[in-house]
């Protein structure tokens, strides 16, 4: 027994010697951070997207990589714990120089980096929709703000559907609580009277669902068109869809429209009762362009399975890649100071037919989407914008945002304020 | 004159060209319900939509078939022809117009799917509605009054008042006469006193819709008839009062027992054999995950079974369950007996190398386990509607309740079980193996605990964070009811479960929970022991 764990120390130690001393050998590349959960709660979103991120490299090394180098992916894993993302951003930066860093899902996640960016000046690009109200300097927001989600899916509704009532359910966190700030404010700008309103939360992980379904089909029961907005997040959705399913409420009666939900979260669930039901992203799977085409091609091909979906985060990162990649060689540098000053204006084509602007203000113009849900699992889109809508940080809804404006090119600022005509305000 | 005749004929011959490409929106086409089908092909929704009102309209031979393939997805079209086809069920194409079958030509060509929105979904319910009224099957029928009851939809009242006319089912006549009176009610033109009577026939249906369409009246309707529906809507809002509290109750029981099903494999390791199992979450993922591979197995092997499949699983769940459990006792927690603070770290420790295992052998994604279609669905009764698996959820957890009680009370094993855990040692002098015993009892928690998994994998996500989310809340009920004591496992599981239905209308449910959570904290400070503390010398040991 004894002689087989000496054994066994001595070809770990091997194994470890072997490990560390693979990069030192190998010639000089550019190091890429990748900072997503590969495991904990959010394991189940980030995972997918740390594998979108390894294709990318690998495909950009097939192409002789960046100014002549290759691009080394460094993968850490934070957890799924908001403290421990702080400490791998540091590590990333730090101690593995890595030129830029992709990652992050949650809000809370991304304020957790912040600080991080700034004091070491790196880049992130985080490729979530957001609830806005943030610009920083360090920050690239390929994801979409409120203005590129959750207000283009009210419209269709008052204009498709001819909703007068609205029901916005959210899990208890900063996302949902912002956008349905938003979302409020601009009912009521629409006019929409309070009583038509109705707000509600859950806990993270909320699994029943059976008051709050029956609370939804009651206040859809007044004659009215009623409509769900849910900015449920991700784990809670199952079982929402399947006690509404189950309760009988069909998306003809009272559509449900998501912001959370892609075609990752449907892979769990029997999507056969939930016909009909919206969600608005930038991207879908289902998008027939030959780039989103090959796009799923070297994904399946990629992950050695041809069922695989592809979803909206997965599609902001390859545009914030593509857009990085670019803002390098215009550089000349993968310096995080000369590439930060060299990507607002670069345009890379997206998977949807259009091309992609980065913005003054660190955000990216983009398409949106109303799809409804099939019974395979996918998406038929029934509204697409004409033109693609540029990501404004600063809701114009909110009393606090209204008159702010980001700009880091003109105005080397996150939050001015058109009014008093001064950098700084709320959120600085 | 010649030549202007024939330039009048070019003229003829370039309006018939012209009709026929911009098909939809010529009035000119003789055939109505040709010019309906056109629309189909012209692939948007305003024009679908006003295809289905046209062959509505024409009262189409093959409507309702028409109808029945684009809601099922196989009411196709050729982009070029403009012919619409329905693929039937048997994967056979047949032209949608006379539904006879489609020329060899037509389906060898890239055939497009009419695509529905919400919208043109409603139409599509709506037009089905009127022909499903003169279905054979009664249960349509009755379908069919209920969404028009629903829907109020004045067009409908001639197919009403047809079908009411030779209607003979006396359930299917009532549904229908609800039907007719929710139009009529709302109906300028009809008479004072038949509104006034149609507002006490639907007010007699009670339920949520009847609230609507007696709420939903247009402005200048005459003082009476208004009165007549306030009335009956005092009469439904008195009565769905009571209704609610009884739902809030029925929602409160089957949350309890979702508690109690999450909670009655602690309450025999942590309960009975005093182990601080913090892995007893990931028992009840592995349960659910068992379930998945079991329905897979089913489907790919016998499929014959797949209607089974989730009973089949319980078994399967209990057993994994259980030797996973046994295994853990076995190599970590019985050097651990008596020490429980490293009892509790070295369980959490056990459930994070779970969960991280199965995220690496599964992925980090949900993992799909159907529904059968006995569980599927809802059942109405007085206004309270509560859906199928849910019941089954009540039932299930009641049974393996008292299969639990039986086994600990009758068997020998149980018997072994309450001697080892009320006195240890004399236990052993009596010659009973308490190391086998206690590996067994830990077993047997852990496969209880799997045969929830089962449960839980048809209202919950399949995931590796499963178990979770079930892990406090499990701990809650065993320490609130009593730790040692099964009843009171069953009391505490179901009175949580009340209590946060009950809170949760007007509290919402974070704020819900949160009182709870207090409410149950003050209460173990005033009975450290919880509802049912166990008396008498077992205490002491």
């Amino acid at each position: 027994m004894k002689k087989f764990f000496r054994g066994a120390l001595i070809a770990g130690a091997f194994a470890a010697a072997a490990i560390t001393a693979a990069p030192a050998r190998a010639e000089e590349t550019i190091k890429i951070g990748i900072l997503h959960s590969l495991s904990g709660t959010m394991a189940i979103s980030e995972t997918t997207l740390k594998d979108a991120m390894l294709m990318l490299i690998e495909e950009q090394n097939k192409k002789g990589g960046v100014l002549g180098k290759k691009l080394e992916p460094v993968v850490v894993d934070p957890a799924s714990n908001w403290p421990l993302f702080a400490e791998k951003a540091r590590e990333l930066i730090s101690n593995q120089k890595v030129a830029v860093v992709f990652g992050c899902w949650t809000s809370v996640s991304r304020k957790s980096v912040l600080p991080v960016f700034k004091e070491l000046d790196s880049v992130l690009f985080y490729p979530v929709q957001y609830e806005g109200e943030e610009s920083e300097r360090n920050v690239f927001y390929t994801g979409a703000a409120p203005n590129q989600q959750a207000i283009p899916a009210v419209d269709y509704l008052m204009k498709e559907e001819g909703v007068q009532r609205w029901v916005l359910a959210g899990t208890d966190y900063v996302y949902p609580r912002t956008t349905n700030k938003i979302l409020e404010a601009y009912l009521k700008d629409k006019g929409v009277a309070q009583e038509d309103i109705l707000i509600n939360y859950t806990p993270f992980g909320h699994s029943d669902w059976q008051t709050i379904v029956s609370d939804i089909k009651k206040f859809g029961s007044t004659g009215k068109k009623t409509a769900v907005v849910s900015t449920i997040n991700g784990d809670a959705n199952v079982p929402f869809y399947k006690e509404l399913g189950n309760q009988g409420i069909k998306a003809t009666d009272i559509p449900v429209v998501a912001f959370s939900v892609g075609e990752e979260e449907l892979a769990g669930i029997d999507t056969k009762p939930l016909v009909g039901h919206l969600a608005a992203w930038n991207y879908f799977q289902s998008v027939d362009t030959p780039d989103n085409k090959a796009f799923i091609e070297k994904w399946q091909a990629f992950t050695k399975n041809p069922k695989r979906v592809t979803n909206d985060p997965m599609e902001a990162h390859y545009i914030g890649f593509n857009m990085w990649v670019k803002a390098a060689e215009k550089a000349g540098s993968v310096e995080p100071d000369k590439v930060i000053d060299a990507l607002p204006g670069i345009e890379q084509a997206n998977l949807t037919g259009g091309v992609s602007k980065m913005l003054p203000n660190h955000h990216i113009t983009k398409p949106v989407l109303i799809g409804e849900i099939k019974d395979d699992g996918q998406f038929d889109v029934v509204e697409k914008t004409d033109d693609l809508v540029p990501g404004d940080a600063w809701s114009d809804f909110l009393p606090g945002s209204k008159d702010l404006e980001a700009d880091w090119v003109a105005k080397k600022c996150g939050n001015f304020n058109t009014k008093t005509g001064k950098c700084g305000g709320q959120g600085s | 004159m010649r030549l202007i005749g024939l330039r009048g004929a070019t003229l003829g011959l370039l309006i018939a060209i012209a009709t026929l490409l911009g098909g939809p929106a010529s009035p000119a086409s003789a055939d109505p319900v040709d010019d309906a089908l056109a629309r189909f092909a012209a692939d948007k929704y305003d024009e679908t939509d006003k295809a289905i009102e046209g062959l509505v309209a024409a009262s189409a031979q093959n409507g309702q078939a028409i109808f029945e393939a684009m809601s099922a997805g196989r009411l196709l079209y050729d982009p070029e022809s403009k012919t619409v086809l329905i693929k039937d069920a048997g994967g056979a194409l047949v032209l949608a117009k006379t539904g006879d079958p489609a020329p060899q030509a037509l389906a060898a060509k890239p055939l497009k799917t009419v695509r529905l929105n919400n919208r043109v979904r409603r139409s599509l319910e709506a037009a089905s509605g009127a022909f499903a009224l003169q279905a054979p099957d009664p249960q349509k029928r009755i379908g069919a009054a209920r969404a028009i009851f629903k829907t109020r939809e004045p067009t409908a009242l001639p197919a009403i008042e047809a079908a009411l006319a030779k209607e003979k089912d006396a359930s299917a006549k009532q549904a229908l006469e609800a039907a007719k009176a929710a139009i009529i009610l709302a109906r300028q033109d009809a008479p004072e006193a038949d509104r006034i009577a149609a507002a006490d026939i639907v007010a007699a249906v009670g339920d949520q819709d009847a609230l609507a369409a007696l709420r939903t009246l247009p402005a200048n309707t005459p003082p009476a008839v208004k009165q007549a529906a306030e009335a009956g809507v005092a009469s439904i809002e008195r009565w769905l009062g009571v209704a609610n509290v009884v739902q809030d109750v029925t929602y409160g029981v089957s949350l309890g027992s979702v508690l109690l099903l999450a909670a009655i494999g602690l309450a025999i390791t942590f309960g009975v054999m005093g182990v601080i199992n913090m892995a007893h979450g990931e028992m009840v993922m592995i349960g659910a995950y068992a379930t998945f591979l079991t329905q897979g197995f089913i489907r790919d092997y016998v499929p014959a079974l797949s209607g089974a499949s989730l009973i089949l699983a319980i078994p399967v769940a209990f057993l994994v369950a259980g030797a996973v459990g046994v295994l853990i006792e076995r190599t970590v927690i019985r050097f651990l007996y008596g020490r429980p603070l490293e009892t509790l770290l070295a369980t959490w420790g056990v459930s994070l190398i779970l969960q991280q295992a199965v995220r690496s052998v599964f992925g980090p994604t949900n993992r799909e386990v159907q529904t059968p279609e006995w569980l599927q669905g809802s059942v109405s009764f007085l206004g309270v509607s509560l859906t199928w698996n849910r019941i089954a959820i009540v039932l299930f957890a009641m049974a393996v309740f008292f299969a639990l009680m039986l086994l600990l009370k009758r068997t020998s094993l149980g018997l072994r079980v309450r001697a080892v855990t009320q006195n240890r040692r004399m236990a052993a002098s009596m010659g009973i193996r308490t190391p086998w015993v206690d590996a067994m009892t830990f077993g047997l928690g852990s496969g209880v605990a799997g045969i929830a998994g089962v449960a839980l994998s048809q209202i919950d996500n399949v995931s590796p964070n499963l178990g979770q989310s079930y892990i406090i809340d499990s701990f809650l009920v065993v320490v609130f009811g009593g730790v040692g004591n099964l009843w009171g496992t069953l009391v505490g599981a179901l009175s949580i479960g009340v209590a946060n239905k009950l809170l949760e209308p007007f509290a919402g449910a974070v704020l819900g929970k949160i009182i709870l959570l207090v409410a149950i904290i003050l209460f173990i400070q005033k009975k450290p022991r919880g509802l049912f503390a166990l008396k008498g010398r077992a205490v002491e040991a």
